[in-house]
């Protein structure tokens, strides 16, 4: 027995009589069958969120219950794919229904037909766990996909094949304690709202370096930690999440584009394929999984998109990889609750957002993390997510309910971006709550002395806001030489340091071992001047020399120059001792 | 499908009636609402439950009531029919012709909301458009298949700007099938003239399709007509293969229409009143731009819509900006000055020109270009500020460069006529020379390489030349560059 459509109000459908109906059923609706999901039952009236448009469906036409709940199949193929918000791929679609995204179509999340060649890790007899590892598949150039037991699933392998098997074949018979076998296939599926189980949680220890110098230098986002990028439109998020998922040294990328432009998820999938992870040279596609929700696609599949998105990071994260999962926009996404639940004519909370936003917005970033997984080997997710708050004014509902739960906060600024300095990361305003736990391993890896310098550099640049507060009031040239001096030298971090070109084929990444030598010309050029100011050089005189403009340069050069042109800086600075000083 | 008119409407609103009984109306299907008089006013469905119909009306419910008016269901969703007839026609906000010809009659009818384009499909917008305008060639270049709105305010000359551009803008060296669509949206005939005679002496008539809603006639209309421009234009695009513009004008009386329905509807508002799913809304708007892999034609949009207040933060521009691939602000500011186009630079942008600009496209130099005229312009009006507490006296010699670069920049790059058409090796040679008056040492965002082969700095210091010699010296660089370019 099919239920019976009763009511169609924009992407919310109510039915009548649905069979078996429990919440968070997916049912296929109308004759066409589009895709949702039960969010609300009510007597014998189930309201369902329809993740396709809904234009065109009739009261009275069927309802039918697919008496499973929203998920994923994770298997080997997810890597190098785009998808939708409900992880329909879209190459896929495009194959059957064109160019444009039709109504109603039916594909297989992932390649049901192209074989793997499966290498088992366990052999019969072994007594195996959950997320235990009993096999292993080629994924892509960079990823060995490991093939876990299911959740929830614990004891003896009966059988297990050496074979190249499909996502639906069998790769291993296990024998539970009750005597029952469960037959492991290669693929397996996962609800999308509930977490994956891990082992525990630990702390965030080791950075995400991303080559971003603003970011690995100043305000750190640790593997497995949390980040959010707020700022008004054209302040350059998504150019800091494409930055990211290009040069972030996670193994894996999940990126998720969540109602925004189509046009920039061509741009991924025309320059992923051509781009080379810096670390193996590999395209960076076989690391990357994409989803897209533009902004014009139904709008309640963009609200399952961030959750497909992180249900994927997870099941990664739980071979052990480290998972870097970029959501642009959150915004669109809480924007997408509100929508629904309008619909559903919930009382508002603020701004006409639910009530419930705070709880979403946290439930998922709880979601990352850096873990112990069930097989005991480590895994993290790291999740940043954009937000777009309205007119940039951070003080809305989802911007404050992000800050609240993030640690990283890299404010974006519309002064910054109209100025064409980027990334237009507020080096006032942001903050990063991982400096501590990460300074240890940035003194094993980078310097002694890295935070010293990081430090140093903060305060020179804090120093510069105050002064610059007085150079309203007085004008430049009634300013002391070493206040002078401060302001050139927190012009130089600013523009020779913290800018950075996307597009500039060397500047776009910078290592630490680069970084740590910048900022080391750098902090010296700051002592040479500091003392010859003190010998009485006047800071004018120090405009044009030769130390500044070859820092000035300094981002461009090769990573394999960088030493050598280091010791040139170096020769240049000492020049700076022999300046003479200017006679009355 | 059915004949059956339902004359069971219970309760009418100025836009919305509600109607009982029926049985099975579709989610935004179309209706046709009947008078007494015999008056036709085209409605559509927007609730559907078994029993109640809740109806949006596209004209005046003026002449309804609850005993006589009756309610028809056509049995489709909104379509209109599209041919390559529609070119030099103008419509209304239906789809009607307003121009006393015939209607348009054609096999292929198109839903009008239109299917979004999978991303999977999407071609990479990288044709360079060139405007002839320097302040979007050189600084926001506008590449084929972007949407880049223009966000003006009462009073500034954004159709002026629209109007340069639509006769201006073309690929180089390409002569391709070119449509402009246009939509005016609620404005006012003079606009609507202004358009119209604007076309005509160009020519560009005759390849134009023209909707328009003025500001008289039923605001709901409005909800519809940049969807029929829109299917229009996706026909022509990618059926006709032509490349065609679309201008929709304006847009905040588009947003207006919306937030009365939902006002109608009883619905929680978002902020100032609009509706939550405004992005939404806009967003299927918008998105209708683009190309297609494997397809000829394109779509690329200016919207214009005028900022309330001059507010940029205000939810019409804030929800566009968000959506589009960046914007034209139009600046009072630089208006007052004198300055046309008043495009202020600083806060446009296009999000799209790197991937239309450089070389092959353009010129190798011209990202440099952009930047450095960026950085230094920014610069030169940060100093103007500082001037009005300190004076001009407190500035460093480097700084008054700087404060004369702005004034130079505005009044010389910015500025031009509006028949002016500047090729982009113009406007680039234009930059070189506005930046020669700035030290060669500050050229921070320039490469060394492009600053020899365009810079017009002359070898040694400048300063120290006799004045000819050093122009003199500029034109042979430049003849230089020109000759290496072909």
């Amino acid at each position: 027995m099919s239920g019976i459509i009763y009511r169609i109000s924009g992407s919310v459908v109510t039915a009548n009589g649905v069979e078996n109906a429990n919440m968070y059923n997916v049912v296929r609706v109308g004759s066409a069958g589009l895709i949702g999901e039960i969010i609300k039952l009510n007597g014998d009236s189930a309201i369902v969120q329809v993740y396709e448009d809904t234009t065109g469906l009739r009261p009275g036409e069927p309802v039918e219950n697919t008496n499973t709940q929203l998920s994923v199949l994770l298997g080997p193929g997810l890597i190098g794919s785009i998808f939708d918000g409900i992880q329909r791929p879209l190459d896929k679609i495009k194959a059957q229904s064109g160019d444009f995204i039709t109504k109603g179509v039916n594909v297989e999340p992932l390649d049901t037909k192209r074989k793997w060649h499966f290498s088992p890790k366990a052999k019969k007899g072994d007594r195996v766990m959950a997320g235990g590892i009993i096999g292993e598949v080629d994924e892509t150039s960079l990823i060995n996909h490991k093939v876990m037991v299911p959740v929830g699933i614990n004891g003896v392998v009966e059988n297990i094949y050496t074979d190249d098997l499909t996502i639906n074949d069998t790769v291993a018979e296990i024998k539970k304690a009750d005597g029952s076998i469960v037959e492991v296939k290669l693929s397996q599926r996962w609800p999308v709202r509930s977490p994956r189980p891990v082992k525990s949680k630990l702390p965030p220890e080791i950075p995400l370096i991303t080559g971003q110098r603003v970011i690995d230098t100043l305000f750190p986002v640790a593997k497995g930690g949390t980040a959010a990028v707020p700022g008004p439109f054209g302040s350059g998020k998504t150019v800091i999440q494409h930055q990211l998922s290009k040069w972030s040294d996670s193994e894996i990328v999940v990126y998720v584009g969540c109602g925004e432009r189509g046009n920039e998820m061509t741009e991924i999938l025309s320059t992923f394929p051509e781009l080379q992870d810096p670390k193996s040279g590999k395209p960076l596609m076989d690391r990357t999984v994409l989803i897209a929700n533009t902004s014009n696609m139904p709008v309640a599949a963009r609200e399952a998109s961030i959750y497909t998105g992180i249900t994927i990071a997870e099941f990664y994260r739980d071979m052990g990889y480290s998972v870097a999962l970029m959501a642009d926009s959150t915004s669109r996404w809480a924007e997408a609750l509100r929508e629904i639940s309008g619909r559903l004519e919930e009382m508002p909370g603020e701004e006409g957002y639910p009530a419930y936003l705070g709880r979403r917005v946290a439930e998922f970033y709880e979601r990352a993390g850096r873990v112990e997984v069930l097989s005991g080997k480590i895994g993290s997710v790291t999740a940043i997510g954009a937000v777009s708050p309205p007119g940039g004014d951070t003080s809305e509902p989802v911007s404050q309910n992000t800050l609240r739960v993030t640690r990283v906060f890299w404010a974006l600024d519309a002064s910054l971006a109209n100025a064409r300095h980027f990334p237009s990361i507020n080096w006032l305003n942001s903050y990063s709550l991982y400096g501590d736990e990460l300074s240890k391993w940035y003194q094993e890896n980078v310097g002694k002395d890295w935070p010293s310098i990081q430090k140093a550099v903060m305060a020179i640049l804090q120093k510069e806001a105050e002064i610059n507060d007085v150079v309203q009031l007085v004008g430049y040239d009634a300013l002391p030489e070493n206040e002078k001096m401060t302001l050139d030298i927190a012009k130089v971090i600013r523009e020779d340091y913290l800018q950075q070109s996307a597009f500039d084929d060397v500047d776009t990444y910078t290592s630490m071992k680069k970084q740590y030598m910048m900022l080391k010309a750098v902090m010296q050029l700051s002592e040479a001047e500091a003392s010859a100011v003190q010998r009485g050089v006047l800071v004018s005189d120090m405009q044009e020399i030769e130390a500044k403009q070859k820092i000035a340069r300094m981002k461009y050069v090769k990573e394999a120059d960088i030493e050598k042109y280091y010791k040139d800086i170096e020769g240049a600075i000492s020049k700076i001792g022999s300046m003479k000083v200017r006679s009355e | 499908m059915s004949d059956i008119y339902y004359k069971s409407v219970k309760q009418i609103t100025n836009v919305l009636l509600f109607v009982d009984g029926v049985k099975d109306a579709a989610y935004n299907e179309m209706v046709d609402i009947v008078l007494d008089d015999g008056r036709t006013i085209t409605g559509q469905v927007l609730d559907t439950r078994d029993g109640l119909a809740i109806i949006q009306s596209f004209g005046e419910t003026t002449g309804t009531n609850t005993s006589t008016t009756s309610v028809k269901l056509r049995g489709e969703t909104a379509k209109i029919a599209v041919s390559r007839e529609m070119l030099g026609r103008i419509f209304n906000g239906i789809g009607k012709p307003r121009d006393g010809g015939n209607p348009i009659y054609s096999d292929k009818m198109l839903d009008i909301t239109g299917s979004a384009i999978n991303p999977y499909s999407r071609e990479e917008p990288s044709e360079f458009i060139q405007t002839g305008i320097s302040s979007i060639d050189a600084m926001n270049t506008l590449v084929r298949g972007q949407k880049l709105p223009i966000f003006s305010a009462s009073g500034m000359p954004h159709n002026k700007i629209a109007a340069q551009i639509a006769r201006q803008a073309k690929i180089l060296g390409e002569s391709e099938e070119f449509a402009v669509v246009f939509g005016g949206i609620g404005i006012n005939s003079e606009e609507a003239n202004f358009f119209r005679r604007e076309f005509e002496s160009t020519g560009a008539l005759s390849r134009a399709v023209m909707f328009l809603n003025l500001s008289s006639e039923p605001s709901m209309e409005r909800i519809i007509l940049p969807r029929l421009a829109l299917t229009t234009a996706e026909y022509l695009a990618y059926e006709e293969d032509m490349h065609v513009l679309v201008i929709l004008t304006d847009m905040t009386n588009y947003c207006e229409a919306l937030r009365e329905i939902s006002a109608a509807r009883e619905e929680v508002p978002g902020r100032r009143g609009y509706p939550g799913y405004m992005y939404t809304d806009l967003s299927s708007i918008y998105e209708r731009a683009g190309k297609i892999k494997g397809r000829k034609g394109s779509i690329t949009q200016i919207p214009i819509l005028t900022m309330p207040g001059d507010d940029i933060t205000h939810p019409i521009p804030d929800l566009t900006g968000y959506i589009t691939e960046g914007q034209m602000v139009v600046s009072r500011e630089l208006y007052r000055r004198g300055v046309y186009p008043n495009i202020d630079v600083l806060l446009s942008l296009s999000r799209l020109m790197n991937q239309g600009i450089g070389k092959g496209r353009t010129r190798e130099d011209h990202r440099g270009v952009a930047d450095q005229l960026f950085a230094s312009y920014a610069r030169g009006k940060e100093l103007r500020n500082l001037i009005e507490i300190v004076g001009e006296e407190a500035l460093s010699d480097n700084d008054r460069k700087y404060l004369h670069f702005a004034d130079t920049y505005e009044s010389k790059f910015l500025n031009q006529d509006y028949y002016e058409d500047r090729s982009i090796e113009t406007t680039l040679a234009l930059g070189w020379e506005l930046l020669s008056d700035l030290p060669k040492v500050e050229m921070k965002r320039l490469k060394d390489e492009y600053i020899q082969k365009y810079g017009k700095w002359g070898s040694g210091s400048s300063a120290i030349e006799p004045k000819d010699a050093k122009s003199g010296k500029a034109e042979k660089k430049e003849k230089q560059g020109n000759t290496e370019k072909k």
